[in-house]
């Protein structure tokens, strides 16, 4: 049985995903995602029972390098792409009040 | 004048021999684009003239001091948008990354560049390669060259659109659900996502990590074998880069296929496929079949479970990737706000468009608590029985002919309305990515309408090399597809 999707599960979701939605865009949402896990219930036909779940294509091992500063100091170069920034960081709203 | 039906190699070798200039080469490439992108609409950036001209007279140096004979040497090449350029503006065709400059290249820009190529500008692109029409696109339309009422295919539909319209020669792309390979069938070119690891991902703004991978997209298979050969190879940058002996890909260039395996998964021609694709398709194993290839169809299982799990982890992807756009180290951030989170939420909700949305919520609640298990976890281990299934059809062929996907180009403004039927077009490709193999899609036949038609060849994984030389096989045998959209014109008229 799929997942019922509410306006509840959406405001929660919009909260992992960072998002204002208005309420149409809620509600539109709400069908999508429904639309979606309704959809992808096809996998539940699949008996994936004792199946190691793939997060890498070629097992290598874990790829490590000495933990040397290779690069330059781009600081300023990175800094003006930054919509807000002050005397060499990132100037953000407060956030402690 | 550059001729549309020469390429990227021969180009190459007249600058070298010097029966052109790198300068000639780029000025003519401008013109080209100034007089056809208004109505193709495939750049969102070019560089400026001066700072281009500049660096072919830098070229032009090298070419003529002896220090520079590479075979890509002077060509100009279009880079899709989501692949760092140096101080010339990316924007993933996004409204959130408008004004970005990136402070470096991409591995693969940089090595574009060492072998002598020159980047002329940025392509359009659906945002975040989310799409499979170019057009999500926050800028504009992109149409295809062939029929200009419809879409070039996506997500790399500009850098597609700009070979086939005869603006460049090379391009690149990249591909997460088959984002070169479908635009490459739609509008009539050859386009190559190799295997997993083999074209470095440093500077590929992510969507799906675990899937993307960069390719090249040109007029003919050995443009496009030259242009991977540039770009391949190792990069420390990127934890999943490979290293692999052999990227020799234009050595591959040759004639035959006799006694070469090729598989027909059966379960790709049954349902939705449109009968114009099939047929050609078909008619292109016949030719295989009569160049001395054995072919035959076989049982590939599991086809139908590639598409919902591609979505759930290329969405879960998305979402933890696209994290990093909050108004604070680079791109737009919302003009009012009240305190740190309003400011990430307006921020993200006025830059992203629909469909980057559509995926990040579909991401977000998949990776949450209580649905992590069931949805994303549970597509992770269809990935790996799929996986499995190509593994096992590689025990008896060498390499897959499919179509690239199940119709022609849409037109225009029909495909955003039903995200879902969208989804389903991109069958035949998502698979690829999912088990992290090589394809490559090249023409194969035209519609009734007159539009191109694309098929697939996938290969094992690092079997790049028997992909091309069956390409190749039959493109010198195909010899009457290879034509341009200016070309096919003037022919009917």
């Amino acid at each position: 049985m799929t997942e019922k999707i509410t306006l509840e599960t959406i405001e929660d979701v919009s909260i992992l995903a960072k998002l204002k939605l208005d309420p149409e865009e809620a509600e539109n949402a709400r069908k999508d995602m429904q639309k979606m896990l309704d959809y992808v219930e096809k996998l539940n036909e699949l008996d994936t029972d004792g199946v190691e779940p793939l997060t890498h294509l070629f097992s290598y091992g874990n790829v490590f390098r000495e933990d040397i500063v290779t690069n330059g100091d781009a600081s300023e170069e990175m800094l003006a792409n930054a919509p807000k920034a002050k005397d060499g960081q990132y100037q953000v709203p407060k956030t402690i009040e | 004048m550059i001729q549309t039906e020469t390429t990227a190699l021969a180009l190459s070798r007249e600058i070298r021999e010097k029966k052109r200039t790198v300068r000639e080469t780029v000025q003519e490439t401008l013109k080209k684009i100034h007089e056809t992108d208004s109505s193709i609409g495939a750049f969102l950036t070019l560089r400026p003239e001066e700072e281009l001209l500049e660096h072919a007279d830098r070229i032009q140096q090298q070419i003529d001091d002896g220090t520079l004979n590479s075979p890509l040497a002077g060509v100009p090449v279009a880079v899709k948008d989501n692949l760092c350029t140096r101080g010339l503006r990316t924007t993933c065709a996004s409204r959130i990354l408008e004004d970005f400059l990136p402070p470096y290249s991409a591995g693969a820009v940089e090595r574009l560049e060492e072998a002598g190529a020159l980047i002329i500008g940025k392509t359009n692109m659906d945002e975040f390669a989310m799409g499979s029409t170019t057009e999500t696109s926050a800028f504009q339309i992109t149409k295809n060259p062939w029929n200009t009422a419809h879409v070039p295919g996506g997500s790399s539909g500009g850098s597609c659109a700009a070979v086939a319209a005869g603006e460049v020669l090379l391009a690149l792309g990249s591909d997460t659900g088959g984002s070169i390979r479908q635009p490459s069938a739609f509008c009539g070119v050859t386009g190559i996502k190799p295997t997993y690891g083999t074209v470095s991902r440093y500077g590929l703004i992510a969507y799906a990590s675990s899937l993307d991978q960069i390719g090249p997209v040109a007029g003919n298979v050995s443009d496009c074998a030259a242009l991977l050969q540039a770009i391949a190879g190792h990069d420390p940058r990127d934890a999943t880069s490979l290293v692999r002996k052999d990227l020799d890909f234009t050595s591959a260039c040759v004639c035959d296929v006799k006694g070469m395996k090729i598989g027909i998964p059966k379960t790709y021609f049954q349902d939705g496929i449109d009968p114009e694709v099939k047929e050609a398709v078909l008619r292109a194993a016949e030719t295989f079949r009569s160049l001395g290839a054995f072919v035959e169809s076989f049982d590939l299982p599991l086809t139908e479970y590639a598409i919902p799990a591609y979505y759930l982890i290329a969405s879960a992807e998305a979402s933890s990737n696209l994290e990093r756009f909050d108004g604070v180290k680079y791109g737009c951030r919302a003009s009012e706000y009240e305190g740190l989170h309003d400011m990430y939420k307006k921020t993200r909700s006025e830059g992203f468009g629909a469909e980057v949305k559509r995926r990040i919520m579909l991401g977000s609640f998949v990776l949450s608590a209580g649905y992590y298990d069931a949805y994303y976890l549970k597509a992770l281990r269809t990935r790996a029985l799929i996986k499995q299934s190509y593994d096992h059809a590689f025990t008896t062929y060498d390499l897959l002919l499919a179509p690239a996907a199940p119709s022609t180009a849409p037109r225009i403004g029909v495909s955003l309305e039903d995200p879902l039927k969208m989804y389903l077009g991109d069958i035949y490709t998502v698979s690829v990515n999912l088990a992290g193999l090589p394809a490559i899609s090249l023409p194969c036949g035209f519609d009734r309408g007159g539009l191109p038609i694309g098929m697939q060849l996938i290969g094992n994984a690092f079997a790049e090399k028997t992909l091309i030389r069956a390409a190749y096989t039959y493109e010198q045998t195909a010899q009457g597809l290879k034509t341009t959209p200016t070309a096919e014109k003037e022919a009917h008229r």
